[in-house]
């Protein structure tokens, strides 16, 4: 549809047929049809300035009649007759401020009550953007920009996401110890302190701390400055460890390869159930703690079903950041995946 | 969840078409909300007013297209609309369904003078 005027025909200009739009723009003088309301159809040639006079069938109360008359439509204008004559509604291509057109005094054309309070030649005084976009659509395009900088790099990307407390911090620093000499750098999310890249740098890797303040969670833009600092080498790993929050981080692409989500046998069997998003949104699910389970009346088994109920494709380990049970296989699985992308 | 960072999109995508478009006053604001995009609408609402405050959008009326929730069922292998992630399969029953639609969040249009 013509965001000026309204108007979906498509008008022929110097025997060219295109978009009203495209007239617009070119501010090309065109033809097209429309109607004032009174339910009469009618055609005329106009250029956009709108100081055009014109005749055509209209109603004054039950009468119906023709005589010339001019839209100029920057200031009011009397009708000889003294009768004032109504455009009707909305879906004339001159709209006059939509169903709003008021017309206090006989004979009288007051443009300025439209929903703009002025009038603009060439434009109509309420319009219909097509906007079409969503509402990440900045965040998505930054992750883009994001994902090709690692691609190009052959990076790995990891985004941890899981509530507090699930152990994602000592599960890296179990992680960084395991994976020896391949190189990798983290970026941690958390509102407040660098307490957990302290404990990052303190086993030797490269860490970043991002604090989002009171933000729920990282954003493509942080994680973007991160990258760009810490200047990821090829083929290397980068852990993003998302602010501790099942729901907000779920929505938000950083330009990851894959989250990984993280879930200790402490935080009941229920947890994928209650937040789907995340666990919907992961490739991998880390059932963390799995040394206490036999202490805290846990069964893994439905943790397992629950998470394949929200989503039947993901993979599942079971680890002990702590026992070190497990932690071969999330390393083989790294290993893998690194150089699939590094491939 | 994060209706307020969510609100920040809008009204920086606002401000972006005001520049574009040349308006002053968004008067209707339409976005199309899937039912998995984990929005709550009345969180929404109250953030979008206050985040809108001094922007073309102050004022504006927003109103919200509901998208149905859409999903694969790996059990029958069909594509079906349901209410919740966790409901079951209406054509057969399964319980193995993957969303494939329903998470949008889009602004459609909006009216401008």
């Amino acid at each position: 549809m013509c965001t000026v005027c309204g108007c979906s025909d498509k008008v022929i200009v110097d025997g060219r047929e295109m978009s009203h739009d495209e007239a617009h723009r070119l501010g090309l003088a065109h033809h097209h049809a429309h109607s004032h309301g009174d339910g009469l159809p009618h055609g005329h040639d106009h250029t956009h300035d709108h100081s055009h006079g014109h005749s055509h069938p209209h109603r004054h109360g039950d009468t119906l009649h023709d005589h010339p008359h001019d839209h100029h439509h920057s200031h009011p204008h009397d009708h000889a007759h003294g009768a004032g004559h109504s455009h009707g509604d909305a879906d004339h291509a001159h709209d006059h401020g939509g169903g709003d057109h008021h017309h206090p005094h006989e004979g009288t054309h007051h443009y300025g009550l439209g929903a703009a309070g002025v009038s603009v030649p060439g434009l109509t005084q309420a319009r219909l953007i097509e906007v079409e976009t969503s509402i990440l659509a900045k965040n998505d395009a930054i992750a883009q920009g994001n994902r090709r900088v690692l691609t190009a790099l052959g990076t790995l990307a990891l985004n941890l996401v899981s509530s507090p407390g699930s152990g994602k911090t000592t599960l890296l620093c179990k992680t960084i110890e395991a994976l020896g000499d391949t190189p990798l750098a983290v970026i941690e999310g958390d509102q407040q302190t660098s307490a957990d890249a302290d404990r990052i740098r303190a086993t030797g890797a490269r860490a970043i701390q991002i604090n989002t303040g009171k933000g729920c969670h990282l954003d493509a833009q942080m994680v973007g400055h991160a990258i760009d600092e810490l200047r990821p080498r090829p083929n290397s790993l980068l852990f993003i460890e998302n602010v501790g929050n099942l729901v907000c981080p779920a929505a938000f692409d950083l330009g990851e390869d894959a989250k990984v989500a993280i879930l200790s046998v402490t935080e009941g069997e229920d947890k994928p159930l209650k937040y789907p998003d995340m666990f919907t949104a992961a490739r991998l699910a880390i059932l963390n703690k799995v040394d206490l389970a036999p202490h805290c009346d846990v069964d893994l088994d439905l943790y397992e079903e629950n998470l394949r109920r929200v989503n039947p494709d993901i993979t599942i380990l079971r680890l002990s950041a702590r026992s070190g049970e497990g932690m071969a296989t999330w390393i083989d699985w790294l290993r893998a995946r690194l150089a699939e992308k590094a491939a | 969840m994060h209706e307020m960072s969510l609100v920040e999109g809008i009204r920086s995508i606002v401000l972006d078409q005001a520049r574009t478009h040349g308006f002053s006053r968004v008067t209707v604001l339409r976005l199309e909300i899937g039912r998995f995009a984990g929005v709550e609408k009345p969180a929404l609402d109250f953030a979008f007013d206050v985040v809108m405050r001094g922007s073309p959008a102050e004022g504006a009326r927003l109103e919200i297209i509901d998208l149905p929730g859409q999903a694969m069922c790996y059990d029958c292998m069909t594509a079906v609309e349901i209410a919740s992630r966790l409901d079951p399969c209406p054509r057969c029953g399964g319980g193995r369904l993957i969303p494939n639609g329903g998470d949008e969040m889009r602004i459609k249009d909006m009216e401008v003078v």
